[in-house]
């Protein structure tokens, strides 16, 4: 007897529901679907907060001896920005993303631990709003701080109680605890699902790269979560019972922290990036009409990308002074990790390669990720000397580096993947000519901003730094990146006006739009709660190629 | 219910996925293992570094029998799930109980220890970095050990009620596998702490 494969097309009749059963159903609810749904609109937020940040940063440090907002704010500003993009924005939309399509993918019909599911948002939540609680709480019986202002990374010993007095310091360590608890649980959580749920015939060998790249990047959080967590408890101790791992007073050590906190802080990146990679592994080789190029290879690079990212951490304290034993070693490991990666853009470009290229809005921003990512990477490979990173450690070089990966390479992609799986998500189709316009104004406003951010670096400008004399060379290069900013928040204010109008207006999408393999397509959009009807079960890493072409199936090649 | 039958699939080989409680239980123990890794190392840097006594050398003594119970509580446990398996609620029961017991004692003397530090030798987490870094290591450890506790009795509360049968055998061995953790993290402790770091 044959196991028969089949692609429920039951059509799906809203239920009508009050306002409060809405709102009760979303709060309570264990569905994946629901909840990835409320980590992107969560993240979506905390975005478009952390944006208005960054252009507050950017009006300060237009002209020289500026006063927009005093020192004070200005120091919370670039803490707050940089912590809520890292833990609010990038960790819960990629968990999102995951929640909401690694179940989809395997053809299971939820998560391994549905309650623990919506347990781990919420406590999440409950850290980022934990965080801006600290501009009504920071003061506390000090009356001293309002929100955090010890930089997104916190070096000790500023963080200790006698230079950070009042709560401040609390609200950052706390919710950063309270989020980690929620990382660790939600990759917990994946990497069950990944390992038990997965539908009959779905070997690891034909796993969708998605899932894959989430379970590496799940697997990175656990290893890497946990020193930030360990950390941040020392840190407690040291404020709230007088220990003294950070305190150098008494002979504790300020580098430890520096340490333990990179310890997390590297893997982090690649925890960011990875899912970003597993966007463009779907979206590419659609709008390529090809299968992806080299499926073993990027497997093995992505794993590579694992094990090697866990020992680069100390490339971010070269200006520390480590001795050149440690130098050396750190400077070969990073160098090293751009080998996988390079792997990677040459598998895309092999996709690329003799496909029938369709340049829908999903794939114009993931050709955008190729050529950014690219140079993001060359910046890092100049920044992995030891030698160069002493000269421009610290500068707007290096922010002009990291952006370039976060925004240009993540955030493209993250962009990507909404107009990819919107039609999925909510069953309409996003306006493909705001799309465009989205496109283009982000893709000028990026390469204005960060393009033009390197120069500042190369001429010394530090991070950080409140305000600046007018004859240092550097204001024209920061009236460039500033309108590049305006340029960005108004292509993201066309996105967010795309999601909410597309919503009511958006052309139906069918179950299928894009004319896609991947088990997702094969239920309706949106999916029911139950995902699929009977389970599915696959013979190939296309399962709905085979089912569209049934005369020349992938199962008969793998 | 419409559906669409398509494809074929001529494999028969049965389709089973691994547990996703152990699943689970072993990325916990991932996980956990490197937030302990970050305490050791902590525990390691600060040796010999403390600007005041007492050392360790001073004040510290081999927990020679709370080691010995806490290590033979893993076999309990693991009899306790075999037991289990078995469907011999009963035995399963006594195991746990004994588990529970070799745990409380190994509790027991970790606080006997901690007032002898605090109240004879006068170390606190605020008296030096040794302070500091033992506190904060053997207290995580046995912070572990109350939370292995509470659900071990759970566990033994159920068997005794009579809700606990061998349907159950896979969660109890998700438990014992914790258990079998907070003890190999002990085995670590024991040598960084008690013997080494001396």
């Amino acid at each position: 007897m044959a196991a028969t494969q089949v692609v429920d097309i039951t059509e799906q009749a809203k239920p009508k529901e009050l306002f409060l059963q809405k709102v009760h159903s979303w709060l309570t609810t264990v569905d994946h679907k629901k909840i990835g749904i409320m980590y992107i609109v969560y993240a979506l937020f905390f975005l478009v907060v952390a944006g208005a940040m960054a252009l507050v940063i950017r009006i300060q440090l237009m002209v020289p001896n500026n006063h927009f907002v005093s020192p004070q704010v200005f120091n919370r500003m670039f803490t707050m920005h940089g912590t809520t993009m890292v833990f609010f924005v990038g960790m819960p939309i990629l968990f999102g993303f995951g929640n909401y399509l690694v179940p989809l993918m395997i053809g299971a019909r939820d998560m391994a631990f549905p309650r623990m599911n919506a347990f781990t948002f919420w406590i999440s939540a409950l850290g980022g709003i934990l965080l801006y609680f600290s501009y009504l709480g920071g003061d506390g019986l000090y009356g001293a701080g309002s929100a955090p202002d010890v930089g997104w990374f916190a070096y000790a010993p500023l963080t200790e109680r006698v230079f950070s007095p009042g709560h401040s310091t609390d609200y950052w360590t706390l919710s950063l605890l309270l989020t980690g608890i929620g990382s660790v649980g939600t990759s917990i959580n994946i990497m069950a699902t990944i390992i038990s749920m997965r539908c009959k015939g779905m070997t690891m060998g034909r796993l969708p790269l998605l899932p894959w790249l989430y379970f590496v990047m799940s697997f990175l959080v656990l290893v890497a979560i946990g020193p930030l967590t360990a950390a941040q408890v020392m840190l407690l101790l040291d404020r709230y019972l007088g220990a003294h791992f950070f305190d150098t007073q008494a002979g504790g050590s300020a580098v430890l922290w520096v340490h333990f906190f990179w310890i997390f802080g590297h893997p982090e990146v690649y925890v960011l990036v990875l899912p970003a990679f597993a966007f463009a592994n779907e979206i590419i080789p659609v709008f390529s009409r090809k299968a992806i190029f080299g499926y073993p290879a990027m497997v093995a690079a992505t794993v590579a990308i694992g094990f090697i990212s866990l020992s680069v951490w100390a490339h971010h304290m070269f200006t520390i002074g480590m001795g050149p034993g440690a130098n050396t070693f750190f400077t070969l490991s990073t160098m090293i990790i751009a080998v996988p990666t390079g792997i990677k853009i040459f598998n895309w470009l092999a996709t690329l390669w003799g496909g029938k290229i369709s340049f829908k809005s999903p794939m114009l921003f993931c050709v955008a990720f190729l050529f950014q990512f690219l140079i993001a990477g060359l910046t890092g490979i100049m920044l992995s000397a030891a030698p160069f990173d002493w000269q421009l450690g610290n500068s707007y070089f290096v922010i002009a580096h990291f952006h370039y990966v976060l925004v240009g390479a993540i955030l493209f992609c993250i962009f990507g993947a909404f107009y990819y799986w919107y039609p999925k998500a909510m069953g309409r189709m996003m306006s493909e000519r705001l799309a465009k316009w989205h496109f283009w104004l982000m893709v000028i406003g990026f390469h204005l901003t960060f393009d033009f951010m390197h120069v500042p670096g190369l001429l010394g400008m530090p991070r950080r730094i409140y305000t600046y004399e007018a004859d240092r060379g550097w204001e024209s290069w920061n009236i460039i990146v500033g309108v590049g900013a305006v340029f960005q928040a108004v292509a993201t204010l066309i996105f967010v006006y795309n999601l909410i109008s597309s919503y009511y207006k958006g052309e139906i999408a069918g179950r299928d739009p894009w004319d896609a393999w991947t088990l997702e397509w094969a239920t309706s959009s949106p999916p029911p709660a139950y995902n699929f009807a009977l389970e599915p079960s696959v013979g190939s890493r296309r399962p709905l190629w085979d089912i569209k072409h049934p005369e020349d199936p992938d199962s008969s090649y793998e | 219910m419409s559906t669409i039958p398509v494809n074929h699939e001529l494999d028969e080989v049965p389709w089973t996925t691994p547990d996703r409680g152990i699943a689970a239980m072993i990325c916990l123990i991932i996980a956990e293992s490197a937030v302990f890794i970050i305490f050791v190392v902590g525990y390691i840097f600060y040796l010999g570094k403390s600007l005041s006594g007492p050392t360790p050398r001073e004040v510290l003594d081999l927990p020679i029998v709370s080691t010995i119970c806490l290590l033979s509580s893993s076999l309990t446990a693991h009899a306790a799930v075999s037991a289990l398996r078995k469907a011999n609620v009963r035995m399963c029961a006594t195991w746990l109980a004994s588990t529970i017991l070799l745990g409380a004692i190994f509790l027991a003397a970790t606080a006997n220890e901690w007032y002898d530090l605090i109240v004879k030798h006068g170390l606190t987490i605020r008296t030096n970095l040794f302070g500091t870094t033992f506190y904060s290591l053997v207290g995580l450890h046995a912070s572990h050990v109350v939370v292995g506790l509470f659900l071990l009795s759970v566990t033994l509360t159920m068997a005794l009620r009579g809700t606990l049968n061998e349907h159950h055998s896979e969660k109890l061995e998700v438990l014992s596998l914790y258990w079998h953790f907070v003890d190999a993290v002990w085995v670590i402790v024991f040598t960084v702490v008690y013997v080494l770091g001396r």
